[in-house]
């Protein structure tokens, strides 16, 4: 109870794990700071006795001339050693442990890095969305990564620890989530001026959820000429203004440069987890990308009071 | 070109540009470990006021203190400063003042080439600091990523200053490390055999054999960047068959050693200060010695626990896991023998000894943080962010930085011939500690807790606003510690205690001279026979007053300055893309150097 009310304080906690990836580091860690635990209170406390004991007093008489102890100093050669081994045994087998071969049923996402933001693909359901994650609880995942541009790092602390995401490289992440729940997540491999703005999130969602939003995110958008008003003046604002040219409706447009926004609707925050997905949120983005997001390569793109209210209530449509 | 002085010249007023040329033109160790210490200091108080800027950035989660693009130059200059041209150069003036002092010199084995490794320090040091001016200041991390530090990715001069900056000041390390390898193995008076060496100039020399050996492989990394960035080659470039990793591999195998350049020297200063201020010989000599040579050694073979998340697989993780924690053995060792030295010893806490204890203190902490991230799966949730920031603040600053200190304490008196204040150093000293303390320990559970590095604005979502603002309030409290040393060292320039030869009771050879030593250091070269010279009886032949016989000292030279100079022009042209700058930077250094070896000079 006070750890799940803990994890709700720090969202992207790496001591509150919700996955089997997560759950066996924190073990480990768990193992090697009791023993650093016990090493710092003997040594700290060593170290403090003979200050205070050994401290210059009036009328002391000179030290004796000690050149060393060599039983003293191979036990304190070989105690290190010891403690080490207690620490390397249980590392080693985490090693392999969490960086084994996934399960044939695992689901796999593959994860694209951009400069700032994340491509998150399904091959097995053909889906494409970005920033948001959603997984089914309880059966394994494969994040197989890589980057379009420089080097990123998939890190969603309560899922497990980083791996970084290498243009030229495929890395690889597997884990189970355990809970149900919204998991914070950001790039943590700096990447350039907006490396801070870079965030995510993943959804585990319960098994029949996660399958009703799959099949949701494989509904092609409405087609601009079925839209009732005012939706349709939106899509034209949407196909008018220049958005098409990089950012991907299905079945509306095809651009590439940007994220999906077929759903785009149905996530809860925009422009890779830095402002709420509320109409308010999504105009102050669209007001000034690069204000929000330093560097970002989303123009800012000049609209009428009117045109925004009509390009956002557009896009909160497409869920 | 060599003068005979029988005492040192006499001190008068005289006419400030003599004054400035005879600085320029020195080639006494003294005088360039001074400069050393001076210039590396000033860049020291910089890195540190970028430090209290990202502090302040960072005190709550919306603050708009700097952009993001100029937090990225301040992280990126505060760690390139506090390595290259704090750290290091302020062990590069002890390295100075202190080792012929210690084995018995006159001076080190090639004086102008010491005074050129200076110069070029300090051009280089400024170089890289005129990028500020000229508004690109490097962006890309102390460790500079490829490839984001690619012409696509940073077209900017930023990387271009840092990555010529960076040889530059690689020029004056290798050759200083030369110079001190040369000098402590040739130079040792009679008497001083290697295991009768005090523990500074040994962890000196170990320092040294690092230099020389791991600058040139980040050498080799900076000019295929500056090759890829300049000429358009494409050692890191992926759509060329390029693989990214290699730069991480090269400057990581450069990176690590470079962890114990930094710390050995420290290392080395306490294992003299804490002898001294406890009056009893270091427990175990030999064991702190062999111990420094194994951390070089091993220092060596575990590069890649910087790169656990790049996903090298579970054979090198493990291997790379475990060198890394063998480096745990001989570490604790030391921290062992310093505190076996302190017992049953009468413990003296001069501001110098609270320094040492300090760093005791400090690296225990920064030790234990090591070994987690020595762990491949811990380190997967723990660097890159903050809990990484905090480990090696607990090392470099908790670590190198107080030993530095305590050194500074120790030998100012040898230095300046007048004592720091005993009660502002007392302020200063707590005031550092509380402020580290307050600064970096939260710091663990900030990146535990999910606070990635390098972000110049997080979201208050993540609930660390509060431990950001106490690591900020810590920040600002070690600000003023340092303010505080300024003030001593103001006061004791003018109020300082005459120090007389040997105001701590020190062991070895520096406390047999005068303070500050005489232009030629030791009147007759002392003969050594004790590994405590000053405390064991006959342990060395007397050194008088006034030399007997005249002694030859060398006059300087201005060719070692220009040829630095030369060295930078050559920078300077890169950055202005204008081939004749730098042909003219190539044509001064030839001259120099020409002019240099055949100039008649007497050591």
């Amino acid at each position: 109870m006070a750890l799940a009310a803990c994890s709700r304080e720090y969202p992207q906690s790496a001591l509150h794990p919700t996955a089997d990836f997560g759950d066996q580091i924190d073990v480990l860690f768990r193992t090697i700071f009791w023993w650093a635990v016990g090493v710092f209170v003997i040594v700290e406390a060593a170290l403090l006795f003979v200050l205070f004991r050994y401290r210059d007093r009036p009328g002391a008489a000179d030290p004796k001339r000690v050149h060393g102890h060599t039983l003293l100093e191979v036990a304190w050669t070989l105690a290190p050693a010891v403690v080490l081994v207690f620490i390397a045994v249980p590392t080693i087998r985490t090693i392999f442990r969490t960086e084994a071969a996934p399960p044939a049923d695992a689901l796999t996402v593959e994860v694209i890095g951009h400069q700032w933001w994340w491509e998150f693909r399904y091959p097995d359901l053909g889906l494409v969305t970005a920033n948001e994650m959603h997984v089914p609880q309880g059966r394994a995942v494969v994040l197989s990564m890589t980057s379009e541009d420089v080097i990123h790092s998939f890190w969603a602390p309560k899922l497990g620890g980083k791996r970084d995401v290498l243009p030229g490289r495929t890395t690889r992440i597997v884990f189970t989530p355990d809970s149900i729940g919204e998991v914070y997540g950001q790039c943590a491999e700096f990447c350039g001026e907006s490396h801070a703005n870079m965030r995510f999130r993943v959804m585990v969602d319960a098994p029949e959820v996660f399958a009703l939003w799959a099949d949701r995110q494989l509904q092609p958008a409405v087609p601009v000429d079925s839209l009732d008003e005012p939706l349709r003046q939106g899509a034209q604002v949407y196909l008018t203004k220049g958005c098409l040219a990089c950012h991907a409706i299905t079945g509306v447009s095809a651009g590439v440069l940007g994220p999906n926004l077929t759903h785009v609707g149905s996530r809860t925050t925009i422009a890779s987890g830095i402002l709420p997905n509320t109409p308010e949120g999504l105009t102050r983005w669209l007001r000034n990308p690069v204000g929000e997001k330093p560097g970002s390569l989303m123009p800012q793109i000049p609209l009428t009071d009117d045109e925004m209210a009509l390009l956002v209530a557009y896009l909160q449509s497409l869920n | 070109m060599a003068t005979s002085v029988a005492h040192q010249a006499p001190g008068g007023p005289a006419a400030l540009g003599s004054r400035i040329w005879s600085w320029v033109t020195t080639t006494d160790h003294k005088r360039i470990g001074i400069l050393y210490g001076v210039t590396a200091f000033a860049f020291f108080l910089l890195g540190g006021l970028e430090a209290l800027i990202i502090r302040l950035q960072l005190a709550s989660s919306g603050n708009t203190v700097v952009s993001a693009e100029a937090y990225s130059q301040l992280f990126t200059m505060h760690g390139t400063t506090m390595v290259f041209l704090a750290i290091m150069p302020l062990s590069a003036a002890f390295f100075n003042f202190i080792i012929p002092l210690q084995i018995g010199a006159r001076d080190v084995a090639f004086p102008r080439l010491n005074a050129f490794s200076y110069w070029v320090f300090l051009l280089g040091g400024l170089f890289l600091n005129a990028s500020f001016l000229a508004g690109a200041a490097p962006n890309a991390g102390w460790f500079g990523y490829a490839n984001l530090t690619s012409t696509q990715y940073s077209p900017g001069l930023n990387i271009d200053f840092w990555v010529l900056g960076l040889q530059v000041l690689g020029v004056a390390s290798i050759a200083a490390g030369i110079n001190f390898i040369v000098t402590i193995i040739n130079l040792r008076a009679p008497g001083m055999t290697l295991m009768r060496m005090p523990v500074f100039t040994w962890m000196s020399l170990v320092t040294q054999f690092i230099i020389v050996t791991a600058f040139p492989v980040i050498t080799v990394a900076l000019v295929f960047l500056m090759f890829d960035r300049f000429f358009g080659t494409t050692f890191y470039s992926v759509a060329a068959g390029g693989d990214v990793l290699l730069w991480q591999h090269l400057f990581w195998l450069f990176g690590h050693p470079e962890v114990y350049i930094l710390i050995l020297p420290a290392m080395g200063i306490i294992s003299d200060v804490i002898p001294t201020f406890s009056r009893k010989p270091l427990f175990g000599y030999a064991v702190v010695v062999y111990s420094g040579l194994l951390i070089g050694i091993l220092g060596w073979g575990v590069w890649a626990h910087h790169m656990f998340q790049v996903g090298l697989g579970p054979i090198a993780d493990s291997v790379f896991s475990a060198t890394t924690m063998l480096i745990a053995i001989p570490t604790g060792v030391k921290i062992f023998n310093w505190i076996a030295t302190m017992w049953g010893g009468k413990i003296k806490f001069t501001t110098s000894m609270l320094f040492a204890v300090g760093f005791i203190a400090m690296f225990i902490i920064g030790g234990l943080s090591g070994v987690m991230h020595a762990s491949p799966p811990a380190d997967l949730q723990q660097t890159d962010t903050y809990f990484v920031v905090a480990h090696f603040h607990y090392v470099l600053f908790g670590g190198a930085m107080l030993g530095i200190f305590a050194g500074i304490y120790f030998w100012w008196p040898k230095v300046t011939g007048r004592l720091l204040s005993e009660r502002i150093g007392k302020l200063h000293f707590w005031l550092t500690i509380i402020g580290a303390n307050l600064s970096f320990f939260p710091m663990h559970f900030i990146g535990l807790l999910g606070m990635p590095r390098r972000i110049y604005t997080y979201d208050p979502a993540l609930g660390l606003d509060t431990m950001n603002l106490v690591a900020t309030i810590g920040a600002f409290t070690m600000g003023l510690g340092a303010l505080v040393f300024v003030v001593n060292v103001v006061w004791s320039r003018k109020r300082g205690t005459p120090a007389g030869n040997d105001p701590w009771g020190g062991a070895t050879l520096e406390w047999a001279i005068s303070s500050p030593p005489p232009v030629y250091n030791f009147s007759v070269i002392p003969e050594v026979r004790s590994r405590l010279p000053m405390w064991a009886e006959d342990g060395m032949t007397p050194v008088p007053e006034t030399p007997p016989s005249p002694v030859h000292v060398p006059a300087g030279s201005y060719w070692p300055a220009l040829a630095a100079t030369g060295i930078i022009v050559m920078a300077i042209g890169a950055i202005l893309k204008t081939l004749l700058i730098t042909l003219g930077g190539v044509a001064v250094l030839v001259v120099s150097i020409y002019a240099w070896s055949f100039e008649p000079f007497e050591v």
